[in-house]
């Protein structure tokens, strides 16, 4: 059983296709990055996983479970793109109040060590920095001791040094045998973390392999000219389909 | 049961640490006490065998316990909704009530700290001598009237944007407080509006809090305690139709 599936998942929001039909399944201990430009359908996605939203037409589980279910919920951890968070909590009040959701959370200490933030457990949100602030997301994420990590654009607006340092820890999420899927339009961060790349665009799938096989298979020497090879591609394709 | 516990302590943290909300909700009906209350407080209420600052403390307490809970639930839902936050702890394992149950508790906390500063200001300087059993059923009845004002709160919340929600929560509340007759005795207030009282929750909350002073009150409190559980299930249903209408707006 994978850890998370959607098969034949389209999304449509009035008139406008989120996604046009995708098949997808995440085993255990996998790091998959959903790659592609914005409104390629990432978010959608990672959306119906989380049971946030409900598929058109197709079917989604985690864990074998409906997303929405608190089964579903309880075995699983997210790290999704917000706005704002309260700032007026301290780390350690944030991370304590959503271990409380959780059947067997991870003990704090552990938490606030996977999620790098010892020494700052005691700050309120407000006064974190950029990097800090997605760690603490992150470890929100983590701290019930789910099975599987579904990350929205996890580093988006970190410096280089911040997003190296949150790959480090969703790194070793992944070592400790836990499933992530992970959307991103960093190309490098697809490279550097994923074993498995899907390249979403118009909400289709138009490639799927390791790195190493997307790179191959446009001759491309990085997966940024790979990447814009691809979505090219598919751009042609689309037109071709349309006349 | 940890996590309601959780939910609820975190809220209350979190809120107490918000000083444009815990100065401005605890600060503003002490302050308007102290003008209105205290500084004509001696004077009898026209009509009445009763000092200004004994009738007003049920009409201030009523004005702040409102304040507390239209705030907290009126801004503080439609901020989380606006901007992602409350979508963060949708995806989690919280349990759904939880959110709203803290909500209401802090709403209530914070009206008895208002109330129990407020009693104080008129026990020591507005001479408002009361039995004990008084003083307990009007701080008691003052604080559970913010329950209604959270459902309004509430509907406020899950239809109002981030940035226009403290101006709506204002525009709805500062006239219905007026109107009612919380800021001035209703008694002074022009005919026309006090026609127009009985269709404002505040107006009801405000007679049951007199009654219990034996100010004299319009009509009786089994009618407004009626309509006062009438306006909650109105404004819960509005709540549920915004809820409903954003979830089927964003989660199709």
């Amino acid at each position: 059983m994978p850890v998370a599936e959607l098969s034949g998942v389209t999304k449509r929001y009035g008139e406008v296709a989120a996604l046009g039909g995708i098949s997808l399944a995440l085993e255990r201990g996998e790091l998959v990055a959903l790659l592609g430009p914005n409104g390629a359908g990432k978010t959608t996605a990672v959306r119906i996983l989380l049971g946030l939203a409900r598929p058109t037409t197709g079917h989604a589980a985690v864990f074998g479970q409906d997303p929405a279910s608190r089964k579903a919920r309880l075995r699983r951890g997210a790290l999704l793109q917000v706005a704002k968070v309260p700032e007026t909590l301290r780390v350690r009040e944030h991370i304590e109040l959503f271990s409380s959701y959780y059947e067997k959370p991870l003990p704090l200490a552990e938490t606030i060590a996977a999620a790098g933030l010892g020494g700052i457990e005691n700050r309120l949100f407000g006064d974190l920095s950029g990097g800090q602030k997605q760690r603490v997301l992150f470890a929100l994420a983590i701290c019930g001791n789910p099975g599987l990590l579904l990350l929205d654009e996890p580093t988006v607006g970190l410096d280089v040094e911040s997003r190296r340092a949150l790959w480090a820890r969703i790194r070793g999420f992944v070592a400790r045998g836990g499933s992530v899927l992970l959307t991103t339009h960093h190309l490098e961060e697809a490279d550097a973390l994923a074993h498995r790349v899907v390249v979403l665009n118009h909400g289709r799938i138009v490639a799927e392999g390791t790195p190493q096989e997307i790179k191959a298979r446009t001759a491309s020497s990085g997966l940024e000219d790979a990447f814009l090879a691809i979505v090219g591609q598919s751009e042609e394709m689309a037109q071709e389909v349309m006349q | 049961m940890n996590a309601y516990w959780m939910e609820a302590k975190c809220e209350f943290l979190k809120t107490a640490r918000m000083r444009s909300y815990s100065v401005s909700t605890i600060l503003f009906p002490l302050m308007f006490y102290c003008f209105f209350g205290l500084a004509m407080g001696r004077q009898q209420m026209p009509g009445m065998a009763m000092p200004m600052a004994h009738y007003l403390l049920a009409t201030y307490g009523a004005f702040g316990v409102m304040g507390a809970a239209l705030y907290a639930f009126g801004v503080g839902i439609a901020v989380e909704r606006g901007l992602g936050w409350l979508e963060v702890k949708r995806a989690s394992p919280m349990p759904p009530a939880a959110y709203f149950l803290a909500k209401a508790a802090v709403s209530l906390a914070f009206g008895a700290i208002v109330i129990a500063l407020l009693f104080t200001l008129g026990a020591l300087f507005g001479g408002v001598r009361m039995p004990a059993a008084q003083w307990l059923l009007m701080g008691g009845t003052l604080v559970a009237g913010g329950l209604p004002f959270c459902a309004l709160g509430l509907a406020i919340g899950s239809f109002a944007g981030p940035n226009s929600a403290p101006a709506t929560v204002n525009m709805i509340y500062l006239p219905m407080a007026f109107c009612a007759g919380l800021w001035l005795p209703f008694e002074f207030l022009p005919k026309a509006i006090q026609q127009a009282a009985p269709f404002l929750p505040a107006y009801h909350f405000s007679q049951i809090a007199l009654s219990i002073l034996h100010a004299p009150v319009h009509g009786a409190v089994v009618g407004h305690v009626g309509a006062l559980a009438a306006f909650t299930a109105v404004f819960a249903g509005i709540a549920w139709i915004g809820q409903t209408r954003e979830r089927e707006k964003m989660y199709g």
